[in-house]
């Protein structure tokens, strides 16, 4: 029993910052119908910037702040550069403009800053607390805490505040929601800067326990973005549910299967959730307007 | 005499991979001319998916993975001649596209980005991790397809490098003429029908999900043969020829070049493939570069690199 309290204890760890990105993802597909495979490099600058304004001698919390809002903030100009004047090409020329500027950031960021890994100090020290016999970092249950707590404030901004309805409305017909004079440029950049801000965060929480460099994105972009299919595309307690799932997922084939396929049963369950439904887990069925 | 669509391109492509030798300053040239033909096949199957069929495929390393090391494998272990090894990975590569593509191709867009994604993954993974079969991620060495040796024997004796380009460029060919002869077919018609509209093709009566699956086998065996003759022209591999990055490279090449063109996407190859051979003296910029170009000439360019630049020329005659 420990043993399995111990995989699912890491599992839901890894299955938040999952949770995180798929939440990234769903924000920016709603608001656009893009599918941003750039997201996994929010992740990785919130983690790589407070590295390196932490090391400049800021406090940790204003170092993850600067982070967060840099991160917004290039999020904002990816949006503006690269997606907005896109609008309207096929979808296979937006997967390479994403994947193109997912390539670019990195880039960048191996030049700006360095191709070391790095890692700053847990929030609340390393020991770890005993749960029914397993063990869990207090980190851990930073990223945990951080997931919910995204998701709730998500939820809450979504259905109970006029910008969260207004984000809605624009992700249900863009036409209608201008006729009504909602300022959807307006909602295009603030969808961006939340996605990016809750990347940078997920990177700054889970850093101290995975650490960073600047080729962590992709593989965190492929794991959101199937956990955003498999919880169903565009809708946030999708991501949630995808996310955790498929981090439970993770762990308990490495634990009970074999490690080095961990990725394998991951992808399985989801080419199966597909054939099934494919829509997704909790996905709206669409039709088609010739 | 006027030149019909296919016979120009034909003619174009045979001209550029005949004439271009004779401004090689070395025979590294050779070698990377051959890596644009290799590139160039798996591409134009990606012409018959994305171009006419319409469809995306995150996962088509997958198959090039299953072409290689069946080339690594089958002489080792079935005695067979790596020629025929070629075709028996095209053969598995079918089977396996037929087989998986009547589940996966049902989904659409970003699904079916997903799914295909998986598959490569999956089978990338499976290469990587079966060491006692394919000796892991540190890659294989492949058997020689000793064609060159029985060319010397009947007087013609060219250098590896040469026989190569010649070989591949001739493997392009043959994959162009196909592809030609495809879109200029019933089926070629039937597919493009699908790209414009799936629903008003149903409609006049073509049957959509045979179509898709058949432009997805074709693609696949054209990724097979392309991972073969990389494997038999490096006589090594590594499971990265099945990776992730190599399947979004086969489809930036086509899309970046012009999926709805045969000579188009196997611009996009010769563009992509020569790219990081030029910025080796920047090396540090060489992601920031490739990242940039892809998203100017697909902001910039919606149809491709060569639809537009023709499109400019054409302007500028007129």
């Amino acid at each position: 029993m420990p043993e399995l309290m111990q995989f699912l204890l890491s599992g839901v760890t890894v299955g938040a910052v999952y949770a995180l990105v798929a939440l990234g993802f769903t924000i920016i597909y709603n608001a656009s119908d893009v599918v941003n495979f750039a997201q996994g490099e929010f992740v990785m600058l919130g983690g790589m910037i407070t590295v390196f304004a932490f090391k400049a001698g800021l406090p940790l919390p204003l170092a993850a702040l600067i982070a967060v809002a840099v991160t917004a903030a290039i999020g904002v100009a990816l949006n503006k550069l690269a997606i907005e004047p896109a609008r309207g090409a096929p979808v296979v020329s937006l997967i390479i403009i994403t994947i193109g500027a997912s390539i670019f950031i990195r880039g960048v960021t191996q030049l700006v800053f360095d191709k070391q890994l790095h890692r700053f100090p847990a929030f609340s020290g390393d020991d770890p607390i005993r749960v029914l016999g397993a063990t869990i970092l207090p980190q851990s249950l930073w990223v945990i805490a951080g997931a919910l707590a995204v998701f709730v404030g998500l939820w809450l901004f979504f259905t109970r505040t006029l910008m969260g309805k207004a984000i809605l409305a624009t992700s249900n017909n863009r036409l209608a929601a201008q006729l009504v004079g909602i300022n959807t440029a307006w909602v295009m950049t603030l969808s961006f800067a939340m996605s990016a801000g809750i990347g940078a965060l997920a990177g700054v929480l889970v850093t101290p326990i995975t650490l960073v460099s600047y080729d962590v994105g992709i593989a965190l972009a492929l794991k959101g973005f199937a956990a955003a299919m498999l919880g169903g595309m565009g809708n946030p307690k999708g991501a949630l549910v995808g996310g955790i799932l498929l981090g439970l997922l993770e762990a308990l084939t490495a634990g009970y299967i074999s490690s080095q396929y961990k990725d394998a049963a991951a992808f399985i369950v989801i080419l199966a959730v597909l054939f099934a439904m494919p829509q997704g887990l909790f996905g709206k069925k669409s039709t088609d307007r010739v | 005499m006027k030149l019909s669509n296919k016979q120009a391109t034909l003619l174009v492509l045979a001209l550029l991979i005949a004439i271009t030798p004779f401004f090689f300053p070395s025979s590294y040239y050779y070698r990377v001319g051959s890596l644009i033909f290799v590139n160039g096949i798996a591409v134009t199957g990606m012409v018959i998916l994305i171009g006419y069929a319409g469809q995306i495929s995150l996962g088509h390393a997958g198959f090039a993975g299953i072409g290689a090391y069946t080339c690594a494998l089958a002489p080792v272990h079935l005695g067979l001649h790596p020629g025929l090894a070629l075709v028996l990975g095209a053969v598995i590569s079918a089977a396996m596209a037929w087989l998986i593509g009547r589940p996966i191709l049902r989904l659409k867009g970003y699904y079916l980005g997903v799914a295909t994604l998986g598959f490569g993954i999956l089978v990338s993974m499976v290469l990587a991790n079966e060491r006692d079969i394919t000796r892991g991620p540190d890659g294989i060495e492949v058997p020689d397809l000793g064609l060159r040796g029985l060319l010397k024997d009947m007087g013609l004796n060219l250098n590896n490098s040469e026989f190569w380009y010649g070989f591949t460029g001739l493997a392009l060919l043959l994959g162009a003429w196909l592809a030609l002869n495809l879109f200029n077919s019933p089926t070629g018609r039937a597919l493009r029908a699908l790209h414009g509209s799936e629903i008003a093709a149903r409609t006049v009566g073509v049957d959509v999900a045979r179509l898709k699956l058949q432009a997805f086998v074709i693609s696949a065996v054209y990724a097979s043969v392309s991972g073969s003759l990389l494997a038999l022209q490096n006589k090594f591999i590594t499971p990265d020829v099945a990776g992730y990055m190599h399947s979004i490279e086969m489809v930036t090449m086509a899309v970046l070049g012009g999926a709805g063109s045969v000579l188009g996407a196997i611009f996009g190859a010769g563009i992509l493939t020569m790219l990081p051979q030029v910025l080796t003296v920047f090396a540090e910029y060489e992601q920031l570069m490739l990242g940039l170009v892809m998203m100017l000439v697909m902001i910039f360019m919606r149809e491709g690199l060569l639809p537009s630049v023709l499109r400019l020329i054409r302007g500028r005659g007129e």
